[in-house]
């Protein structure tokens, strides 16, 4: 890695960053093992559909997890295993989802990043780009009504993302509301296989920021210290009444968009560039340069997440896959509507 | 005392705000303007900050109804014209139709939509966009033709666990006048007989269910007795009722006022076919607008749309087999 590029923290309530920095660089490494352990099974044809890789945004993911708290919502997207993990997502539940247990919170009926849990403020993403910004901000407005003031939304997005409408309109709506919005752009240089050059013109994507009249941040986003720092700020600002923020992270996606892409097209150049360092390579030697934890330690916190995601792997395959004679094919809440809505 | 339509659906939100806190009513000039054809008016004062104006932004502000209903609100969502929700159609048809399916947390919100055609309204503020809706799972889709129904079914609507497309005709907005508001009401997914007959079936449903009655008005100096079924909610989609009266008449004739191909009706012609194929003493037929974008000028509008006598010809024909 780049010399010199990790300071040792020193600053006030130090054991208070410690702490958050190690809770959020846990999230990480069980959010980069249970991954590494999905895309095998899926090399391996045990995963149907797709598999689709945080890594080298697990640092950015898990700043916003560990940055919520109870109350707030989160929509996430493909690159979010460590920011679910950290607001309260389970290894079983994402385990189930992925090898389609009929146990799991989508029982078979969607896979993969498409799974949450709304009743618990965490949204459940659908595919197209840019959609899930407005549901937050009426969750947000949701709260207001109800006399809710100190919770935040908080939704993910790549650098493709901000392309679309959709994206647009819900940044406008969250700024005309002022809604505790903390939208966070993962700008990983690519769109599946398209670079920034063919995705916008504007010099930088927080440069938007001021177009909504919201607050707009920057940060680098292989380094978890200073994600945990804008991140944090940003959601307390966003919690305090100031409003929506826009967080723009740089950084570059470490892998394919899904497990079947080899990402032959990422310039080698940005790979051997300070935004192709690796989250975890960062924060490790942060923790050992600070003497937060030993390598002993590093090394028992990684068996300990390899034991819990096989755990959780054997249990899953042991449940029952969904069972279409068990299925009420139906997709209405008002079950008293059934016997005229079905299409004989 | 008399209401119009349009004013009964403003009575129905006024209810709906009144005895459910859990409702609010979000959309484009909908708040101190009272919409843009009024029908919220006065509402954002009877109602203080429950009745709010949006941006012009279909998408977010369906997205947003959205993540309000999954917060435990009731929102109701004027789009101002039926037109302008392909803007939206993203949030309704893959966030809001699927939500219950995927996570069983349902998503009830209600997506008014002003719909149909006026005269001078030309392509695109004319659109009926009910079939378009129907096809997705998860939606509800009603359609109401009557003073009557449009309160019943918008109230029924907010209190629906699912997501509800409701169609209301802007041309029946003023036109169309009750004596008073109903105090009860079929529930949705029954169609109505509006008018009996014994020669032939007419299935319609929103203002074509007025052009039906006027069209069987103009046969009785025929001899020729039709029967008028209003559909009312074209999903759920009453098939006993549009059976039994076939099983009476013996013929099926469905008319919309939206385009032919994959519609309502013919979904009703397929559903007639295939299930009642015996009772059948001719082809079942439907009869729609013309197959082109809606014109302007009201001399093409007029003829684009079926009407009272355009549908008495098609009837004629069909009693000919």
């Amino acid at each position: 890695m780049a010399q010199g590029a990790v300071q040792t923290i020193k600053e006030n309530g130090q054991e208070a960053v410690r702490d958050k920095y190690l809770r959020a660089y846990r999230w990480m490494l069980l959010a980069r093992i249970a991954e590494e352990k999905y895309a095998n099974l899926y090399r391996g044809g045990k995963i149907f559909g797709g598999v689709f890789i945080s890594k080298g945004q697990e640092a950015l993911s898990a700043a916003v997890g560990v940055s919520l708290r109870k109350g707030d919502v989160f929509a996430p997207l493909i690159r979010d295993q460590a920011g679910r993990f950290a607001f309260g997502e389970s290894v079983l539940d994402a385990t189930r989802t992925y090898l389609g247990s009929s146990l799991g919170p989508m029982r078979g009926r969607d896979g993969n990043v498409h799974r949450g849990n709304p009743g618990e403020g965490y949204l459940a993403m659908i595919s197209h780009l840019g959609a899930m910004i407005s549901v937050v901000n009426g969750a947000l407005m949701a709260k207001r009504f109800k006399g809710i003031t100190d919770a935040v939304g908080a939704t993910c997005l790549g650098d493709g993302g901000t392309s679309t409408g959709a994206f647009h309109e819900a940044m406008n709506l969250a700024a005309v509301e002022k809604l505790p919005l903390v939208m966070v752009v993962a700008n990983n240089q690519y769109a599946y296989s398209t670079p920034n050059s063919r995705q916008f013109a504007c010099r930088d994507l927080v440069d938007r920021a001021a177009g909504y009249g919201v607050a707009g941040h920057s940060v680098d986003g292989t380094d978890l210290e200073k994600c945990l720092r804008v991140v944090g700020n940003a959601v307390d600002r966003a919690r305090r009444g100031g409003g929506p923020q826009l967080i723009v992270a740089t950084l570059l996606r470490l892998c394919g968009h899904g497990e079947h892409d080899d990402a032959g097209y990422v310039d080698p150049g940005l790979k051997a560039s300070k935004i192709g360092l690796d989250c975890m390579n960062i924060a490790e030697e942060c923790i050992l340069k600070n003497q937060w934890a030993t390598a002993e330690e590093l090394a028992a916190w990684r068996t300990s997440a390899l034991l819990q995601i096989d755990e959780a792997v054997a249990i899953t395959q042991r449940e029952p896959a969904p069972d279409p004679s068990k299925e009420d094919w139906c997709a209405l809440a008002s079950r008293h509507l059934i016997d005229t809505y079905l299409t004989e | 005392m008399s209401i119009t339509y349009l004013e009964a659906i403003r009575e129905a939100q006024a209810r709906a705000l009144a005895e459910d806190p859990r409702v609010f009513i979000y959309g484009q000039d909908v708040g101190d303007f009272g919409g843009a054809f009024k029908a919220t008016k006065n509402l954002s004062k009877e109602f203080p900050g429950r009745v709010i104006d949006a941006p012009i932004s279909e998408d977010a502000i369906i997205g947003a109804a959205i993540g309000a209903a999954l917060e435990g609100m009731r929102p109701i969502i004027e789009m101002q014209f039926a037109d302008f929700s392909t803007v939206g159609f993203n949030q309704i048809v893959n966030q809001a139709a699927t939500h219950f399916w995927r996570t069983r947390v349902p998503c009830p919100i209600t997506v008014r939509l002003p719909s149909g055609g006026t005269a001078g309204s030309g392509p695109f503020h004319s659109q009926s966009m009910e079939a378009i809706y129907a096809t997705y799972p998860g939606l509800i889709v009603m359609t109401p033709a009557t003073v009557e129904d449009v309160y019943s079914m918008l109230l029924e609507a907010v209190a629906i666990d699912d997501p509800v497309i409701f169609c209301e005709h802007k041309y029946l907005y003023y036109h169309l006048k009750a004596e008073k508001l109903p105090t009860e009401a079929l529930p949705v997914g029954k169609a109505r007989i509006a008018r009996p007959g014994r020669d032939l079936t007419i299935v319609a449903y929103s203002a074509m269910v007025h052009e039906a009655l006027a069209c069987a008005e103009e046969l009785v100096s025929e001899g020729t007795e039709v029967e008028v079924v209003d559909l009312r909610s074209i999903k759920p989609l009453d098939t006993d009722t549009v059976l039994a009266s076939v099983a009476r008449t013996g013929r099926l004739l469905a008319v919309g006022e939206a385009w032919p191909w994959g519609g309502v009706t013919a979904e009703v012609v397929a559903r007639v076919a295939s299930e009642g194929f015996g009772l059948l003493d001719a082809p079942p037929k439907r009869f729609n607008s013309k197959e082109t974008p809606i014109p302007f000028h009201p001399n093409l509008w007029g003829t684009h749309r079926p009407t009272a006598n355009s549908i008495a010809a098609a009837v004629r024909e069909l009693l000919r087999y």
